[in-house]
């Protein structure tokens, strides 16, 4: 009996001495400093959240309390999905988004495999060209863009916000080098099996994308919701601002209900954290595909 | 079926594959490219149709504009102050992190939470957080005797309050692609270096971590470097370049000559030099990753 009540006794304080003599002040300080670092990253959310459930008296109360001590919350999103038209920008940078993803795929995913497994004359000057806009970002173009959109009266419409990013050179080099990955011989047996190159491409190689693609969609997705260059651009009217473009309003000066500015940027930074919370992964190998092992 | 007649059949659906990629990054990519250069050699402007070609007259203009030497300037102290700091925290975050076992996970989801959130939403919170008189930094500074600080309306201070920001959502990105690439280094060579005598964390780092994660480090520093000179978004919501042009950064004087002036001649001789900028990153990139491969 008193060896059962014993030995958890001993190994628990075996394991605790163990582990205070792996406590060290250096591990002491980098464990103080990597809590500190956390919360200087998370604070900003928080304090975005506690101040959308504000009233504008106590959104900058000298003593800051994370749990409002009055309750506005229910009026404050009320005010910006019901009165003002976010639910509007909310779906315009929906559309947007998945417009862009949807057409980035349908191109890329032919060129790439175009490019990785068939022989055609020109597929490497095509391949220096997709490897050299790499480089070019969007702020460089955007000006002969922008007066090609002005000319051909596209300027405010869902199609202008799309068109410099229906072709994604990133997509193409991405789905190239997973493609390359695929082996030879079995896109052989297959043909001799008499498939043809479409139902190759349908039945074999789509589903192998699909990681890939998942990756590639997360990011997409993300860093066009993001945007607020091109938008600031091309969107002249409230009927087609983004859920980004839509911050713009309080440049500089404040919507005097504080409260109501902060639900807003809670409701426009949702979405996003949404995806942070159910595709970091995806995201992460989008970042880690692209630069590591690319 | 004989093998000429395989090719030419590859061939033409390889053709039809890659068409609907090539036919945008004509018009995405190449067509604006060319433009713009054509464009940097003329005095259009939105406003008027008449136009002619001025020649180099664009380029001499911006040499000796003073506002062109102002936002490089602040360009300049923009990254000197962003990027060590983008480079160095990161690295560190993923050693310390990486070598842990518990909590692991934890400081990796929240170091990353800002990297997918809207940078311009947050923004608006961080100005909050800053604000000269009722923000909470300056009563956190007030509490240890310093300040306040007039984060965002001080000349002197604006791009370290920028730097800030950007450093607070780029640190994840990077920690991210730091630890990708200390996953992939070999068990076997610090088993190694250990065998040889390197048998202090200092020592270690510097004998296996630091050559072996140099890939990644050029990556990093690179893709860094072009983060920084984009930037646009903070100072779009936050400054507007003010105060005293104290914060007009490259990109943010590239647009207002471009969408706020209508100079569209001298906004794509602005937009030329950019992308010699990203030519000269491409290639410093391409350099390094050659030599750090050795």
């Amino acid at each position: 009996m008193s060896d059962l009540t014993h030995t958890p006794d001993l190994s628990l304080t075996d394991r605790i001495t163990g582990a205070l003599s792996r406590v060290t002040p250096g591990r002491i300080i980098v464990t103080l400093l990597l809590l500190l670092g956390a919360w200087l990253m998370v604070f900003p959310f928080l304090w975005m959240v506690s101040s959308s459930l504000k009233p504008t008296s106590e959104v900058f109360d000298s003593d800051f309390t994370l749990w409002p001590k009055t309750f506005a919350g229910w009026q404050n999103y009320y005010d910006v999905l019901v009165t003002q038209p976010y639910l509007r920008y909310l779906t315009n940078s929906m559309i947007v988004c998945v417009g862009i993803l949807v057409v980035q795929l349908a191109t890329a995913v032919p060129a790439a495999y175009a490019l990785a497994k068939l022989k055609f004359r020109g597929s490497t000057i095509l391949l220096g060209t997709v490897i050299a806009c790499l480089t070019v970002p969007i702020n460089v173009t955007s000006i002969p863009i922008y007066l090609g959109l002005v000319k051909a009266g596209l300027l405010d419409t869902y199609l202008s916000m799309m068109f410099p990013f229906l072709v994604s050179v990133f997509a193409i080099f991405l789905f190239r080098q997973f493609f390359r990955a695929y082996p030879d011989s079995i896109i052989q047996a297959a043909r001799v099996d008499g498939f043809t190159e479409i139902e190759i491409v349908l039945r074999l190689i789509l589903p192998a994308a699909v990681p890939a693609a998942a990756a590639f969609s997360v990011f997409s997705f993300v860093s066009h919701w993001n945007d607020l260059y091109w938008p600031l651009i091309v969107v002249q009217s409230q009927e087609k601002m983004t859920a980004t473009l839509s911050m713009m309003q309080y440049k500089s000066t404040f919507d005097i209900n504080y409260g109501r500015t902060f639900a807003a940027a809670t409701v426009v930074t949702v979405p996003m954290l949404l995806v942070f919370l159910f595709a970091r992964r995806a995201f992460v190998r989008g970042i880690t595909m692209s630069g590591v092992k690319g | 079926m004989s093998a000429p007649l395989l090719q030419r059949r590859q061939a033409r659906l390889a053709y039809a594959m890659v068409a609907p990629a090539i036919v945008l990054i004509l018009l995405i990519y190449i067509g604006p490219m060319i433009a713009v250069v054509l464009a940097s050699l003329t005095d259009y402007t939105l406003i008027s149709d008449y136009w002619e070609w001025v020649g180099f007259a664009n380029y001499i203009k911006m040499f000796g504009d003073a506002q062109f030497g102002n936002a490089l300037r602040n360009t300049a102290v923009y990254a000197a102050v962003f990027l060590p700091c983008a480079f160095v925290i990161p690295l560190w975050l993923a050693i310390s992190i990486q070598k842990r076992k518990q909590f692991r996970s934890v400081f990796e989801i929240l170091y990353f939470m800002p990297v997918t959130s809207t940078l311009t939403a947050m923004a608006l919170v961080w100005s909050a957080l800053m604000d000269s008189r009722q923000g909470i930094l300056n009563e956190w500074l007030g509490n240890i005797g310093i300040g306040p600080v007039n984060f965002l309306g001080s000349p002197e201070v604006v791009l370290f309050s920028l730097a800030g920001i950007s450093l607070w959502a780029i640190i994840g990105f990077n920690m991210v692609l730091f630890i990708a690439g200390l996953t992939a280094i070999p068990r076997s060579l610090y088993d190694a270096a250990r065998i040889d005598g390197a048998d202090h964390p200092v020592d270690e780092f510097l004998r296996v971590t630091w050559p072996a994660l140099a890939p990644t480090s050029v990556f990093v520093a690179v893709t860094s470097s072009i983060t920084a000179f984009k930037l646009f978004d903070t100072v779009a919501i936050l400054t507007q370049g003010q105060p005293a042009h104290a914060s007009e950064v490259f990109l943010y004087l590239t647009f207002l000559e471009g969408f706020e002036y209508f100079n569209m001649g001298y906004a794509a001789a602005l937009s030329v030099f950019f992308l010699g900028v990203i030519f000269v990153f491409a290639l410093i990139q391409t350099l390094m990753a050659d030599k750090a491969a050795e």
